[in-house]
């Protein structure tokens, strides 16, 4: 009896729909989202994130509108972000049903931002998404969806964010994100090491040995994934019970 | 069947509300605090900080209301911080105090272990109890929180392992409580709340 390891889909959307693409080019329609978060809540997934990946102010009330019907469907946990710049903003998603908030590129612009939320919301709430991406021997953070570096050290960053507030860590790899080659182990190792709070591995995963690799060797808590599971490459009770014979602890039946 | 949900300004009000509806029961939400003294069943829901629950209860005027229907025998579910609540006080907000139904302090989790305890955890020890009912042992239920209540041995109808040993279900009389979050743990986490609606 522990803590299950959990397996999070996750659905990127232009606020409205499912969208998919690498690294933000050639975005293309994935599907709806109350569909996929209702398949997955049956399927087994531990948890759903849904980010607004356009996250611009005019499509706010339409993204709202999807967490709403998205959380509507499920009986887990609910994580939401893109875009969210004030405690406004977060009051506003978590209004619509979801249980955590994403925080990214403001908390890198605004710092006291992760604390105002955690104080708010609970550090439970409040989740640190940091992009990093591998320049020479250390891993950066980059902004605005990966598409701007910054001079943030990820290791550094992951620390102070949990200093401030954060009650969880959402670590994607830049350099494999999209690219079906596996999660970084070696980033995830790092940075769960680093941090007190439970690490969410992203990027990378196609076949059910990326996740066994990334639990045990890269330590995470929780691994997700997108178009593996939107594209039904993986099934998440079939991944699960791969990880189960492989002797991670999971939640099944489910 | 009506449930009232006291709704003081937390984050998971509008959830207990979507799973309270899909077991057919309607939450009637409210910080009122005559609604409040004279509702036969009562949901405290909760997540985030100790504080701004015990203030809130406070600020609004709803702790005599809630202490007085409980001890007229209104069946009573604390979910999460409304499990914390019940005790005497809180390492979270030392300053502060609790409603005082059970004895004891809540305290935090040890920090060998991540924190929060966030995620998919299973009951240990399970003894009968009108909450448990047709729950089985492998079942996993949803936990996201970093303080908790001590098992004193006698309250308790479950305890669950993280760091430590720490009540997970407890049932007294005409009150429960769970430390995880019934309308975030797919249909283990439904059955709870149905068989709270059950009892009462």
């Amino acid at each position: 009896m522990s803590l299950a390891h959990r397996i999070i889909p996750c659905l990127d959307t232009d606020g409205a729909r499912v969208v998919k693409g690498v690294h933000f080019e050639g975005l293309r329609d994935a599907g709806d989202p109350v569909e996929l978060a209702a398949r997955y809540n049956a399927e087994g997934a531990d948890e759903l994130v849904v980010l607004d990946i356009a996250a611009s102010r005019d499509n706010r009330p339409t993204f709202l509108q999807t967490i709403s019907r998205v959380a509507e469907t499920l009986s887990i946990p609910l994580a939401a972000g893109g875009g969210i710049r004030s405690l406004e903003d977060a009051r506003a998603v978590i209004r619509a049903g979801a249980d955590k908030i994403t925080i990214n590129t403001s908390a890198v612009e605004h710092p006291e931002l992760i604390g105002e939320l955690s104080r708010e919301f609970g550090a439970q709430a409040v989740v640190l998404a940091v992009d990093a991406k591998r320049h020479d021997s250390r891993w950066l953070v980059h902004v605005r969806g990966g598409r701007e570096a910054t001079q943030l050290e990820a290791i550094t960053w992951a620390r102070r964010g949990v200093e401030l507030g954060a009650g969880e860590i959402l670590l994607t790899s830049m350099d494999r994100d999209g690219t079906q080659s596996g999660f970084d182990v070696e980033l995830t190792a790092a940075i769960s090491s680093a941090v007190t709070v439970p690490v969410i591995a992203s990027g990378g995963a196609k076949v059910p040995t990326h996740f066994l690799e990334v639990f045990t060797t890269g330590a995470a808590d929780a691994a997700l994934a997108a178009s593996i599971f939107h594209d039904r490459v993986q099934s998440i009770r079939a991944l699960k019970e791969f990880l189960r014979q492989s002797g991670v602890t999971v939640r099944l039946p489910c | 069947m009506n449930v009232t949900v006291l709704d003081y300004g937390a984050g998971n009000v509008t959830s207990v509300e979507r799973a309270l509806r899909r077991l057919g029961a309607t939450a009637v939400r409210t910080n009122r605090p005559e609604e409040i003294a004279n509702a036969d069943r009562i949901i405290l829901p909760g997540v985030g900080h100790y504080a701004a629950l015990i203030n809130a209860l406070d600020g609004q005027g709803l702790r005599q209301p809630l202490l007085a229907a409980i001890s007229r025998g209104a069946k009573f579910l604390g979910i999460c911080l409304g499990l914390q609540a019940l005790y005497a006080t809180s390492e979270e907000a030392p300053q502060l105090t609790g409603l005082g139904l059970l004895p004891g302090s809540v305290s935090q989790l040890p920090d060998a272990v991540k924190l929060p305890h966030m995620g998919w955890n299973q009951l240990k020890q399970p003894r009968h109890s009108r909450l448990l009912e047709g729950i089985s042992p492998d079942d996993y239920f949803y936990f996201a929180h970093s303080y908790a209540a001590p098992s004193s041995g006698t309250e308790e109808a479950a305890l669950c392992a993280y760091g430590r040993e720490f009540v997970a279900v407890l049932e007294q009389n005409n009150i429960f409580a769970v430390q995880f979050h019934p309308e975030k743990s797919g249909a283990p986490g439904a059955k709870i709340l149905e068989n709270f609606l059950r009892v009462a």
